[in-house]
């Protein structure tokens, strides 16, 4: 993916700048404002990483508004050092698609920048059914079934397993999950999206031979359809 | 910096309460210049005064003045009548005798004659001549004449005779003027007296504004000056309300600096901890790890633990947020029974994961006006600490009521709810009633929790979100383990949000 960035905090930009271009994408960068809406406006990315506050006048917001403004629907992730749910409402009031306060987990960015790029692409008809690799999810009937055998699953379940499948190939942590399954925005305290993803996994991996979700050290989980 | 250490409530007085610059214009309007409270109230009070003493004297000159011609006129009537009796016995020569009698015996000097006969001849009478002015007969003028060497107002009136003759009958009513001469005089004496007892008053009511101000003013002061114990004294008067307000503004403050010192109390102890740790563990690594693995352990290890502080620096500043008041914007209605089975739900798999079992025990609630996002908060707390502290294989219970105003369970049916009650019960160890006092302290943690994860803000940040809504959190011992007790009261913002409630039930 092609991916602006623009952060005035060097340690912060060589860092999100490094892993990002680790994990295959393509990256351009701004250290302030005037050049990040510069090249938010003249190039076309998949995805713009804004820094919430930015130094000279021209801000993170400054810079969404305006592409807004213009009616460039460039999935925006805007990070912060506000972790104020009035900011967070704000960003995504103003257009913001994402809101990663700072500090954050470089697994974090990632996964949510994937999925946000992700989203970009499958805009399309709204689909009735899922499907990767022997998985099958039928978004009508709620029916599930893997190598032709159904599966029940609770209504909380077939949400999450939906997600998951929705993102095969990305990995997604566990905040994504509690905000984007359940729509919560607290913090949990204990490793409640653990447990239901272990529930999960008792359904769909352990009648079968092979595991299709994956846990992914210091990140969150991975779904990753079998190779036939 | 003597002028700075001035008291506040002299700079305040000095500045503010007896300031008099010149008339100044703001958008052309003049407007009035005097700033003293005390100064504007006596000089109303003054200048009311005065015009009703005014009204009042008028009044007096008006009706005395009055009472004094109709008493001339009359007299004048009179004595003409007689004088013209006179002529009718004896004609020009009696009516002489008598005008000259009647001038000798008037010892006051205000009877006024002139008897002319037909060729403008004076025949009798004190008058120099006829007047220029009196030209109808039988008719009352009041004129100034002029007599031996000083003037005088006069009542006049004429009458004619046979044969020609005329006659005027005056009175001079140089009395009104001595009158007149007391009723300013006394108006002048009243103003004289007015104006002092007006400056007396802006002075009495100026100290007495003064002390009132001063005595709140001298509080604030000490309290800019660090001293946050002081307060008002009460009075009886007036400025009570202000002082109470005050005071209990104060109160306030003083419960937020305490709430401010607690936590850089906290954050010297508790947030050294984990930072010491993190910082140990680094540099242990760099100085002795031999292996990139133990390397990458050691490092990973610093990683939880910055995220732990970072967790302890949200968690406070979140309870400093809503301890602010800052949060009621996001106040909505909420519905209850929904959040609360979400909740259960998302909590029962780590419940069972941990052995123990979540039951639900709602009935309908009314919805709440309130915030959502630190509900859920408030209750995951709960829920994590009933999980963390339950022994396995126990049970948990999620419960919740309206409750209805003081009546008996059963006959409030038709009452409306005044409020309800969220509670989480478990049948760990419990609490002892020593550290139930203290758990919503913030960083507390019982001696036995040392060894479970967590930061001792949990509970603090329920009771915040508690008293955010009105609220009262409550621990109390269930023997086995602890009941915590969330009580709910329904404000009335949320009938005037208009939004329909959920009509309570209750339950048999
Ligand atoms: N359900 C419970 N049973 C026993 N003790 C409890 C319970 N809930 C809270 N406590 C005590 O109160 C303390 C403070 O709780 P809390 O503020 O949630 O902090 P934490 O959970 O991080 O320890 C705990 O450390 C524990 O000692
Ligand atoms: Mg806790």
């Amino acid at each position: 993916m092609r991916i602006l960035l623009v952060e005035d905090d060097p340690t912060v930009r060589s860092f999100v700048l490094k892993g990002l271009k680790e994990a295959g994408h393509n990256v351009d960068q701004a250290d302030n404002g005037k050049d990040g809406l510069y090249l938010a406006i003249g190039e076309k990315y998949d995805i713009i990483i804004l820094d919430r506050m930015l130094p000279g006048g021209i801000d993170g917001l400054n810079i969404l508004e305006t592409l807004r403004g213009q009616k460039n629907n460039t999935p925006v992730l805007l990070l912060s050092a506000l972790s104020d749910v009035d900011d967070r409402v704000d960003g995504l009031r103003a257009g913001g698609d994402d809101y990663v306060t700072k500090p954050f987990a470089f697994s974090e960015l990632l996964a949510r920048v994937e999925a946000l790029g992700r989203r970009g692409h499958n805009e399309s008809a709204p689909e009735t059914s899922l499907t990767v690799g022997d998985l099958t999810l039928d978004l009508l009937s709620r029916e599930v079934r893997r190598d032709g055998q159904k599966i029940d699953l609770q209504p909380r379940e077939f949400r999450l397993l939906e997600f998951l499948v929705r993102h095969a190939g990305q990995v997604v942590t566990r905040t994504m999950l509690l905000e984007k399954v359940w729509d919560y925005h607290f913090d949990p305290q204990t490793n409640v999206i653990d447990v239901h993803v272990s529930r999960l996994r008792q359904k769909v991996d352990k009648p079968f031979e092979t595991a299709i979700i994956h846990t992914v050290r210091n990140a969150g989980y991975i779904l990753r359809p079998t190779q036939d | 910096m003597a002028e700075e250490r001035t008291p506040l409530y002299r700079r305040l007085s000095r500045r503010h309460l007896f300031r008099l610059p010149l008339l100044h214009s703001r958008n052309g309007k003049r407007r009035w210049p005097i700033r003293s409270a005390g100064i504007n109230f006596a000089l109303g009070y003054g200048v009311l005064f005065l015009i009703s003493a005014t009204l009042f004297l008028s009044f007096i000159w008006w009706s005395s003045t009055n009472l004094l011609n109709d008493h001339v006129r009359a007299f004048i009537e009179t004595d003409a009548q007689e004088l013209r009796h006179r002529w009718g016995h004896g004609g020009a020569p009696a009516l002489s005798e008598a005008i000259n009698d009647r001038l000798e015996q008037n010892i006051d000097d205000d009877a006024l004659y002139l008897l002319i006969d037909r060729h403008g001849r004076r025949m009798a009478g004190n008058l120099p001549g006829w007047p220029v002015a009196v030209k109808k007969m039988n008719h009352f003028y009041e004129l100034t004449i002029r007599r031996y060497t000083f003037t005088t107002p006069a009542q006049f009136k004429a009458y004619t005779l046979p044969h020609g003759f005329k006659l005027i009958v005056g009175h001079d009513i140089r009395g009104r003027t001595l009158l007149s001469t007391v009723i300013t005089r006394t108006l002048i004496w009243c103003a004289v007296m007015i104006s002092l007892l007006a400056v007396g008053g802006a002075l009495v009511v100026r100290d007495l504004f003064r002390r009132m101000v001063g005595s709140i003013a001298r509080t604030a002061s000490a309290v800019a000056n660090g001293d946050l114990n002081h307060r008002i004294a009460l009075t009886g008067s007036e400025t009570d309300l202000v002082a109470e307000t005050v005071n209990t503004m104060l109160d306030r403050i003083n419960r937020l600096m305490e709430g401010v010192r607690q936590v850089s109390n906290a954050i010297a102890h508790d947030l050294r901890t984990p930072i010491t740790r993190a910082r140990n563990q680094l540099e242990e690594a760099f100085f002795s790890a031999t292996s990139p693995d133990e390397l990458r352990t050691a490092v990973d290890r610093a990683i939880g633990d910055l995220d732990h502080i970072t967790g302890i620096f949200e968690a406070l500043l979140r309870i400093a947020q809503i301890e602010a008041g800052a949060r009621r914007s996001a106040f909505t209605t909420v519905n209850l029974n929904q959040l609360l089975s979400n909740m259960a739900e998302l909590y029962e798999a780590s419940a069972e994961d941990a052995g123990l079992s979540l039951a639900l025990d709602v009935t309908p609630l009314p919805s709440l006006f309130g915030d959502e996002r630190m509900l859920q908060q408030a209750l995951a707390n709960l829920l994590d600490n009933a999980i963390k502290f339950s022994p396995p294989n126990s049970m948990l219970t999620l419960s919740a009521h309206p409750v209805m105003a003081g009546t008996a369970p059963g006959s409030g049916a038709e009452k409306k709810p005044q409020g309800l009650e969220i509670s989480v019960r478990d049948q760990g160890p419990g609490m002892n009633d020593a550290d139930i006092l203290r758990a919503h302290e913030r960083f507390f943690r019982a001696e036995s929790a040392r060894n479970t994860p967590g930061s001792g803000l949990g509970l603090s940040l329920v009771q915040a979100v508690t008293s955010l809504h009105h609220g009262r959190l409550t621990l109390t011992q269930a023997n086995p383990g602890l009941k915590v007790t969330l009580f709910l009261p329904l404000l009335p913002e949320a009938e005037r949000t208009g939004r329909s409630t959920t009509p309570a039930e209750t339950t048999p």
